[in-house]
């Protein structure tokens, strides 16, 4: 699609955001990506260091409460960079707000997901949000590889809107080991300590 | 012999010295057997495959006119700062006045060349970006290292857009007798630029032993300085048909503008240096970031430019 094509062009002209594969590799094998976010970029630059052929089939979680707000926005999530959208502020206790989420896995997509929920102001992440933890045990086959996003809270902090062109890395670790029987809070926590170490 | 004709005889011998170069290379990759040395033939013959493609989208930029090497250079410039600024942080303070210097300023400075408005080219960025930018900063409120960090964006600004910006700029010289072929001193001053850093190279790496400046740049040497300045001088005055220049001011033009290439080099690798950097970059397979290929250029274009304002142009 020419409009992705037009955004992974931007996003590698303003910040290059070339991968660094430190304890994994690319590879076909079924993902949940997960990573730190500080800016309105994190998502586009994720998604565009990965090669084509896994660009396809890994699809971004993007909040429904920013871009699916508009048409215009939800044009761009949609056929730009094939967004999952997720109601962060979920009201009604019927409905699961992971839905989409479980979808997209069962249909063998890859996810990038962003579990601090928002984004933050700090180059370390925030704690974890639940939804990793549900995701995980749902699906104990999908490997959990953790990404450290450099840089890119210079690029573009919250509350600016335009980006500052810098060099940013995505740095890629070692897919997250399963513990049996491991409880939700030290999952999190565990989870959140991998993308800490690849700061 | 035409502007076009030379143009050709240039592009032909460029040309053939590449080919040797990727055989020489070719013969000492099949050659070496040594661990060490295998390290630096593999980056000699990554920084041939470089000079391919670098050769290449200058010629065609040359080739297609005056706005196609503008916006060129403008990229220059626009990867040069972003590489600046990757290493030499400021803080959120400064957003505002960095997305003016990448947005506006870059646009801006090769846009007063494409329109030949010489007066406001050369004071915009000393002048009204040395006061905009800080204004600019200041309204965010936040004095932590306030001179610092303005310190530090003027001085990116004026190495990655005023000085580079000089390069294209030779274009809007008007010089008696020599109407139509500015492209071609460019090209010269690119050429005896890089021919300064190749045989600096060459020679250090074959000759070189006494080390010039260990702390700021180890790979520098007495021998390597010597041989690649006599050597790019000398291509220099050899290649003196191709300028307005007699073989003899041409031999000390270059002479200038190699020294200005060494300062040059010595300074940025400082900068670098002092944050712990190795290689600006890693765009330029071989060669580091654009900053490392452009480093030289940079301190050598403004004094090319006004010497030969000065000198041969009306």
């Amino acid at each position: 699609m020419w409009l992705s094509h037009l955004l992974i062009g931007l996003v590698r002209l303003l910040i290059g955001a070339s991968p660094r594969w430190m304890g994994s590799k690319p590879s076909q094998v079924q993902r949940i990506y997960f990573a730190n976010h500080t800016s309105h970029i994190d998502t586009l630059a994720l998604w565009s260091a990965l090669a084509p052929h896994l660009r396809v089939r890994t699809r971004p979680v993007a909040a429904a409460d920013y871009w699916n707000k508009d048409p215009i926005r939800r044009y761009v999530a949609l056929k730009g960079f094939n967004a999952v959208f997720i109601e962060r502020a979920c009201t009604d206790p019927s409905v699961d707000p992971l839905r989409p989420l479980i979808e997209a896995l069962e249909h063998g997509d890859s996810l990038i997901l962003f579990p601090e929920g928002t984004r933050s102001a700090q180059t370390l992440p925030a704690p974890f949000r639940a939804g990793l933890f549900h995701l995980a045990t749902r699906f104990p086959k999908v490997e959990l590889v953790p990404v450290y996003l450099e840089n890119l809270h210079r690029c573009m902090p919250k509350g600016t809107f335009f980006p500052v062109p810098l060099i940013c890395t995505v740095r890629f670790g070692a897919a997250l080991k399963r513990i049996a029987h491991e409880d939700k809070t030290a999952f999190l926590e565990r989870a959140r300590e991998a993308v800490v170490k690849l700061a | 012999m035409t502007a076009q004709d030379k143009f050709f005889w240039l592009m032909g011998g460029i040309t053939a010295i590449l080919i040797l170069a990727s055989l020489v290379g070719w013969l000492l990759d099949h050659r070496v057997k040594h661990e060490t040395q295998r390290v630096v033939i593999e980056n000699l013959n990554a920084r041939v495959r470089a000079w391919w493609i670098m050769v290449l989208i200058f010629a065609i930029a040359f080739f297609l006119g005056k706005i196609a090497t503008l916006v060129l250079f403008a990229f220059v410039s626009f990867f040069t700062l972003r590489e600046f600024i990757t290493l030499n942080p400021t803080r959120p303070g400064d957003h505002r006045a960095l997305s003016l210097a990448f947005f506006i300023l870059i646009p801006a400075q090769y846009y007063l060349i494409a329109i030949e408005w010489y007066a406001l080219f050369t004071i915009f960025i000393p002048v009204y970006g040395f006061l905009l930018l800080p204004s600019l900063s200041v309204l965010a409120e936040d004095i932590e290292n306030f001179l610092e960090r303005c310190a530090k964006i003027q001085w990116g600004i004026m190495v990655t857009i005023y000085c580079v910006s000089h390069v294209p700029a030779l274009l809007l010289l008007a010089i008696p007798g020599y109407a139509g072929q500015n492209a071609l001193l460019l090209f010269y001053f690119l050429l005896v630029v890089q021919a300064s850093d190749v045989l600096q190279y060459i020679f250090g790496k074959l000759l070189g032993k006494t080390k010039i400046a260990p702390v700021v740049s180890p790979a520098k040497t007495v021998e390597g300085f010597v041989g690649g300045a006599l050597g790019a001088t000398l291509v220099g005055a050899g290649m003196w048909w191709i300028t307005p220049f007699t073989p003899l001011q041409a031999a000390g033009i270059a002479f200038v503008t190699v020294l200005m290439g060494f300062l040059g080099g010595l300074v940025l690798s400082a900068v670098k240096r002092s944050v712990g950097a190795k290689d600006w970059g890693t765009m330029i397979e071989g060669h580091g970031g654009m900053m490392d290929r452009m480093d030289s250029v940079s301190f050598a274009a403004p004094i090319f430019f006004h010497l030969t304002r000065y000198f041969f142009a009306l």
